[in-house]
């Protein structure tokens, strides 16, 4: 009896010292410097904030249990105010005046391709998480987080016309209205290509320039058209632009798409109710039957009310840099190494763990799988709706 | 190619129309600051969106009516632009420098703008947001409708007050030369301050517009400046009218460019008309 109390006891005290080791062992030595820049202020700005908060949510974790390496994790962000120009200095000066150990990427495409530019330059690793147009980037140790695969424009429009085809409404006749922006312009004309094998009837091709202030006569000839189907080639603002013009003339087309919306200013706009868009992250299940994304949700939540945001939801902006992040440290983890080469090479043989699923990075320009899926706006709030695996509990594409 | 619908054609006509009325709205401050106080003003369009923030966040947060809300804006703005004359006479900054003062005075607010309502896109829910009538086929929604009632009865109001009354008179005599006007007892500081003054009040009142009508972001203040800085120049510096008929000629042109050709052809007109106007009628700018 006396030596079960004694070994009972013995493994308490193992237990508790563990333990005890456990919730004292925290981050010690140098910093591990991790540089990137984001446009913090500039026409970009509304949603680098959502990475920036992602960003500090992550850090913030990751400090909270053992940094990287057992080392604490410094962020170093600076300001690109939106100019690929810019970026491009700065990431030159978090390279060798910060002298960081790792690179994370700015927000969207052309800053991207600037710090792509001063990765190459320098031989470092760069995980970026808003790289719009695959096919641009050639560099071999640039790392997407934004899953949507080499070549978006044949897969994502694919993957909306199989959920329209999931409907009784498939439609016969599409407009395409697009903003020249390079990224969304892509996906317009994938569309005409995807729209076309599939027999859909094309009754207007639109195009805008970038900034464009006036969507009436646009939107008098989508109504003017009346197309079964439109995509919306817009990016941030414009989805709405387009949406309150189509709204004044008493205009709302029975299915309509937009490609890179502002989801939460888009969903809670008159006439949004049944829009579609892309997303690789929705806040409900099964996305949050994982632990981490369901704690990520909850401090996101919390952060981006405090800051602020007139929406707090997390969704692909916040999960594609959460995922950037999980990127870093499953690479770091692994290899036990801050070296370029290191990381680099243990990244094109693994697949990463993430929020939004799986990623591998052994396709061309180390671009994984497609995971953008469908998501709605139902009752003013998004749901992702296609494929249905990843479908919120009980929801699916509703049509007029 | 099929030809359009006479509705199309009406429906973005009147889109013109509305869309130019706002350029001209905003042109009217820009151009009494540049044609007679020598100033280009480019914090114009940051106070026009500075405007649309406070109307947003009186309407949306405080609950007031979003034509009320110019009780406390214009008075302000007015002070605002008064103050702003006053620095300018005293550190006597010259009409380069203004740009380049304005400028950085532009990147204050946008800055101060994004401090307090972040770079996230805002849009003011209001009683007129949704109003609209129809006339036949055409949709007339109410915002856009005020938005030109404002800017003709301003633009108007101006250009008598300008040519009619003793004041307009002694203010345009000030900017045609303030040495002769001062002879004959005409007060110009004090002109200048007023005139600067209702030239930022002008902007509150362009910014109620944009707030009624448009979803606000921080950097959309730079989207405006190239079409307005084209309607002031075609409409004459300093001419009240001139950039509200010049802002409505570019907004048709531009709707009608949209409707029956490609919105991508669009920002061309009005550089091309601005162009053209330079090459005919360089003397009149």
């Amino acid at each position: 009896m006396k030596l079960i109390k004694k070994l009972i006891l013995s493994a308490t005290g193992v237990l508790l010292g563990l333990g005890l080791q456990v919730a004292v062992a925290a981050p010690s030595g140098q910093p591990i410097k991790v540089g990137g820049t984001l446009a913090l202020t500039g026409p970009l700005s509304a949603t680098a904030l959502i990475h920036k908060l992602a960003g500090e949510i992550y850090v913030e974790q990751l400090n909270k249990k053992n940094g990287l390496l057992g080392r604490p994790v410094e962020w170093i962000l600076k300001d690109d105010q939106s100019k690929p120009d810019l970026a491009r200095t700065l990431y030159e000066q978090l390279v060798t005046v910060d002298k960081v150990d790792l690179l994370l990427g700015p927000y969207a495409t052309g800053n991207i391709l600037s710090a792509v530019g001063v990765a190459q330059k320098y031989q470092k690793v760069l995980v970026h998480h808003t790289m719009g147009i695959p096919s641009l980037v050639k560099y071999d140790m640039q790392f997407p987080a934004w899953s949507v695969g080499y070549d978006p424009a044949t897969t994502v429009t694919n993957t909306l016309l199989d959920a329209l085809a999931s409907t009784t409404k498939f439609p016969k006749t599409i407009a395409i209205v697009s903003s020249k922006f390079p990224s969304v312009y892509m996906m317009s004309v994938g569309m005409r290509e995807a729209a076309k094998k599939r027999g859909i009837k094309e009754v207007l091709f639109l195009e805008w320039e970038f900034g464009n202030k006036d969507f009436g006569p646009i939107a008098s000839r989508v109504k003017d058209a009346n197309p079964d189907f439109i995509f919306v080639g817009a990016i941030g603002l414009e989805g709405n632009q387009l949406l309150d013009a189509m709204k004044k003339i008493d205009y709302v087309p029975p299915m309509q798409y937009f490609m890179y919306p502002a989801p939460g200013p888009l969903a809670k706009a008159p006439g949004a109710e049944r829009a579609m868009a892309g997303s690789i992250f929705e806040q409900h299940p099964p996305f949050t039957n994982n632990p981490l994304a369901a704690e990520f949700v909850k401090i996101f939540n919390e952060r981006a009310t405090k800051a602020g945001l007139p929406d707090n939801a997390v969704e692909t902006q916040a999960a594609a840099s959460y995922s950037a992040w999980q990127v870093i440290e499953a690479a770091v983890t692994a290899t036990k190494s801050l070296d370029d080469k290191v990381l680099a090479a243990w990244l094109k043989k693994n697949k990463v763990d993430t929020i939004q699923g799986k990623l591998r990075f052994d396709g061309p320009s180390n671009f994984g799988d497609d995971l953008l899926r469908v998501k709605q706006v139902q009752n003013g709030h998004w749901v992702v709706v296609w494929p249905k695996e990843w479908a919120a509990p009980g929801a699916k594409l509703l049509t007029q | 190619m099929n030809f359009p619908s006479w509705t199309l054609l009406g429906q973005s006509l009147l889109s013109g129309i509305f869309i130019g009325s706002l350029y001209g709205l905003l042109g009217l401050g820009l151009s009494l600051s540049w044609g007679m106080l020598r100033q280009i003003n480019l914090a114009h369009f940051a106070l026009a969106f500075l405007g649309a923030y406070l109307t947003f966040q009186l309407t949306s947060v405080g609950g007031m009516d979003p034509l009320l809300t110019l009780g406390l804006i214009a008075p302000a703005f007015f002070a605002f632009g008064v103050l702003m004359q006053w620095l300018f006479s005293r550190f006597s900054i010259s009409p380069f420098n203004s740009l380049l003062v304005t400028f950085g005075l532009t990147v204050i607010i946008e800055s101060l703008i994004q401090w307090i309502w972040t770079a996230d896109y805002r849009k003011m829910d209001s009683v007129y947001g949704e109003m609209k009538f129809k006339i036949g086929s055409l949709y007339v929604p109410l915002p856009e409708l005020l938005t030109l009632i404002i800017a003709v009865t301003l633009s108007l109001s101006t250009w008598a007050l300008l040519r009619y009354t003793d004041l307009g008179k002694a203010m345009r005599a000030a900017a045609e030369d303030p040495q002769i006007a001062a002879a004959f007892g005409v007060n110009e500081k004090r002109l200048a301050l007023l005139l600067s003054g209702l030239a930022a009040t002008f902007a509150g009142v362009a910014g109620l517009c944009l707030a009624l009508s448009y979803t606000l972001s921080p950097s959309q203040i730079y989207a405006w400046i190239g079409v307005v800085f084209a309607a002031v120049m075609i409409g004459g510096l300093g001419n009240p009218i001139g950039p509200l008929i010049a802002g409505i000629v570019i907004g048709v042109a531009e709707a009608m460019t949209m409707a029956l050709i490609s919105p991508a052809w669009a920002p061309l007109v009005s550089f091309s008309l601005l162009i053209l106007v330079l090459l005919t009628r360089a003397d009149k700018v």
